[in-house]
C-alpha cells in the first residue's frame, strides 16, 4: 500500500528560525492516487510549507517525503509534478502559447510536439485563440487558467495547488472549481490542494485536511463522500452543508475561541 | 472598435494616424516656436549683451554657417561618448551578473559601490588627461565610462534580483539549473531596468565627453570648441556648439528608446501603442 501511495509523509516536521518557530509538527499522512486532498486551515498552521515540502521546494527538518514511491528530491528532479501558486506566476515576456509550452522546453522536446501539447492544453483549459497574447492582456482568472495548463502540460501524475483561486472573485472561482474538477477527471491525476475557503475543499476533495496552527499539525481528517462527478448542484446538497458545518467545527474546535479569530483574520 | 464603426480603408487610416500624431505634438511644436520668439524679442528690447545671450536668430545662422566644423567637432565627441558608453554599459552589466550570482560578492562590494557612486566623477576629468594624455579620446572615454558604469550597474543588478519568489520556485519544480533561471527569468526581467539605466548613460556619457574636453583636449573636439570660442567671444559660435551637443545626446537617447521598443514589444508599457 505504502508504494502504492502518491504522497506519503511520515513524521514530517519543519521548525523555522534555528528551532524557534515550529512550523509543523508529526504528521502523517497517505494521499493514494486519483485522490484530491484539500489541506485547510488558518494562517501560520504550516499547510503552505507542507504543499512545498512535497513539491521537495522546502526541506522538512524531520521525517520523510515520499513521492512517486521515490524521495520527494528525486521526484522533483524527474519532473513528477506540476504545481499553481496563488498568483499565476507568468512569464510576461512570453505569450500564453509559449508560457505553457516552458516545462516542456526545459525538458527538451521538440517544436513539433511542443505545439501539438500547448493546442491540447489550450483547448483543455478553453483558451483556444489565446495563444498569441500576452499576460497582462487577459483576465485573473483566465492567467490562472494559463498557469493550469502549464502545470499539466507534461503530463504530471501529481498536481499541487497553493491557494490558487484565492486572488479571484467568488463567481470566477466557482466557475473554475467546476472546471478543475473536469479536468482532474479528464486527466486522471493526483491533486494537493491548499485553501482559505470552506467550501471550496468539500466541493472539490476527496478527504479534506483540517490543521491549526503553532505548532502546525493536522487535527482531523474528514472525507468528502458527495458523489462523482460533482456539478455546481451539489452546492445546494443537504450533505454538502453538513460537510461545510463538519469542517467548520473542526477548525473552530482545533484551539477554541482563539483559532477562531484567527481564522476571520486570515480571511 | 464599436460595432457601427465602419473599418477604414487603410489610406485613410493613415491619414488618421498623421492627424493624430500631429495633434499631439501641436503643444509642444507651439511652446518651442513661442520660447524662441520671446528669446529673440526680449534679447531685442532689452538690449541684451551678445556674450551674455545671443539672439536665436544668430544661434542659428551660425549654426548654418559653420555646419562643417561643428558636426565634424559633435562627431568626433559622440565617438568618445560612445566608446565610453560601450565600456562603461558593458561593466555595468557584467559586474550585475556576478553581483547578482554571488551572494559573498555582493555584501563585499555593494558598500563601495554605492559610496563610489556618490562621487562627483567629473572631478577626475583633469587625472584622466593626466594618465591617458590630453589628445587620446580614452581619456574622455574613461570619465564617460565611469558615469554610465553606475546606473547601470545598479539597475540591472536590481532588475536581475527582483524577481518574484514564485519564479524561481516555479523554476525549482521543473528541476531548472541556476544558468537555465539565468537565461529564463533573471535575464529577461532586467531588461526594463537595463533599458531605463541604458537611457540614462546615453545622456552620461555625452556629458561625460563634453566636459572631459573642457579640461583640454583635441582641436577637433567639440568640448574644446565650445570652451574656446567662449574665451574668443564667439558666443554664437559656443551655442552652436552647444546645440549640436544638445542634437547627438538627444539622438543617441531616442535611438536606445526605439531598440528597447523594438526588444520589448512584450512588454506591458507597449499596450500604449498599440
Amino acid at each position: 500500500m505504502t508504494d502504492a501511495a502518491a504522497v506519503s509523509l511520515r513524521s514530517v516536521g519543519r521548525t523555522f528560525a534555528s528551532g524557534e518557530v515550529v512550523a509543523l509538527k508529526e504528521i502523517d499522512l497517505e494521499i493514494a492516487p486519483r485522490e484530491f486532498v484539500s489541506f485547510i486551515g488558518p494562517s501560520g498552521c504550516g499547510k503552505s510549507t507542507l504543499l512545498r515540502i512535497i513539491g521537495d521546494l522546502i526541506k522538512p527538518s524531520a521525517g520523510e517525503v515520499i513521492v512517486n514511491g521515490k524521495t520527494a528530491h528525486q521526484a522533483r528532479l524527474d519532473r513528477d509534478y506540476g504545481i499553481v501558486f496563488q498568483d499565476a506566476v507568468l512569464y510576461d515576456w512570453r505569450t500564453v502559447a509559449k508560457n505553457i509550452s516552458l516545462p516542456l522546453e526545459l525538458a527538451g522536446w521538440d517544436r513539433g510536439r511542443r505545439d501539438a501539447r500547448v493546442n491540447e492544453m489550450l483547448d483543455l483549459v478553453e483558451l483556444t485563440g489565446f495563444e498569441k497574447r500576452h499576460p497582462w492582456e487577459l483576465s485573473g482568472g483566465m492567467q490562472q487558467r494559463v498557469s493550469i495548463a502549464r502545470a499539466l502540460s507534461f503530463s504530471p501524475a501529481l498536481l499541487l495547488m497553493d491557494e490558487p483561486f484565492g486572488a479571484l472573485d467568488e463567481m470566477t472561482r466557482e466557475r473554475l472549481n467546476a472546471e478543475l474538477l473536469r479536468i482532474w477527471a479528464e486527466t486522471q491525476s493526483t491533486i494537493v490542494f491548499v485553501t482559505h475557503s470552506i467550501a471550496e475543499a468539500v466541493f472539490l476533495s476527496t478527504r479534506v485536511v483540517v490543521m491549526s496552527p503553532r505548532p502546525g499539525r493536522i487535527t482531523e481528517i474528514i472525507p468528502i463522500d458527495l458523489p462523482q462527478p460533482r456539478t455546481n448542484a451539489v452546492r445546494e446538497d443537504p450533505r454538502f452543508f453538513e460537510l461545510v458545518t463538519r469542517v467548520r467545527e473542526a477548525l473552530h474546535g482545533g484551539s477554541g475561541r482563539d483559532s477562531e479569530l484567527r481564522l476571520a483574520e486570515a480571511e | 472598435m464599436s460595432g457601427y464603426t465602419v473599418t477604414p480603408v487603410a489610406g485613410e487610416r493613415v491619414l488618421g494616424r498623421t492627424v493624430r500624431t500631429a495633434r499631439e505634438w501641436l503643444p509642444a511644436v507651439a511652446v518651442l516656436v513661442l520660447g524662441l520668439a520671446l528669446w529673440e524679442g526680449l534679447v531685442a528690447a532689452l538690449h541684451v549683451q551678445r556674450f551674455l545671450l545671443p539672439p536665436p536668430s544668430d544661434i542659428i545662422r551660425t549654426f548654418f554657417d559653420e555646419r562643417d566644423v561643428l558636426w565634424h567637432a559633435g562627431w568626433y565627441t559622440f565617438k568618445e561618448a560612445l566608446g565610453g558608453f560601450a565600456i562603461g554599459c558593458s561593466a555595468g552589466v557584467l559586474f550585475a551578473v556576478l553581483v547578482g550570482r554571488f551572494r559573498l560578492l555582493r555584501t563585499a562590494i555593494m558598500p563601495y559601490a554605492i559610496a563610489a557612486n556618490a562621487i562627483p566623477i567629473i572631478a577626475f576629468a583633469p587625472i584622466t588627461n593626466q594618465w591617458f594624455g590630453l589628445l587620446n579620446p580614452l581619456s574622455k572615454m574613461v570619465i564617460a565610462a565611469v558615469l554610465c558604469f553606475f546606473p547601470v550597474f545598479v539597475n540591472t543588478l536590481r532588475g536581475l534580483t527582483s524577481v518574484h519568489p514564485s519564479s524561481i520556485e516555479l523554476m525549482h519544480s521543473y528541476a531548472a539549473t541556476e544558468r537555465t533561471i539565468f537565461r529564463r527569468v533573471r535575464f529577461p526581467n532586467s531588461l526594463p531596468y537595463l533599458f531605463a539605466a541604458l537611457k540614462v548613460a546615453s545622456v552620461l556619457a555625452m556629458i561625460g565627453a563634453v566636459v572631459g574636453e573642457y579640461f583640454g583636449g583635441s582641436q577637433e573636439a567639440l568640448g574644446v570648441q565650445i570652451r574656446n570660442s567662449a574665451a574668443l567671444f564667439a558666443f554664437e559660435t559656443a551655442w552652436a556648439a552647444i546645440l549640436v551637443a544638445s542634437l547627438l545626446g538627444i539622438g543617441f537617447y531616442l535611438a536606445i528608446a526605439l531598440v528597447e521598443r523594438l526588444t520589448m514589444d512584450w512588454h506591458p508599457s507597449a499596450r500604449a501603442a498599440e
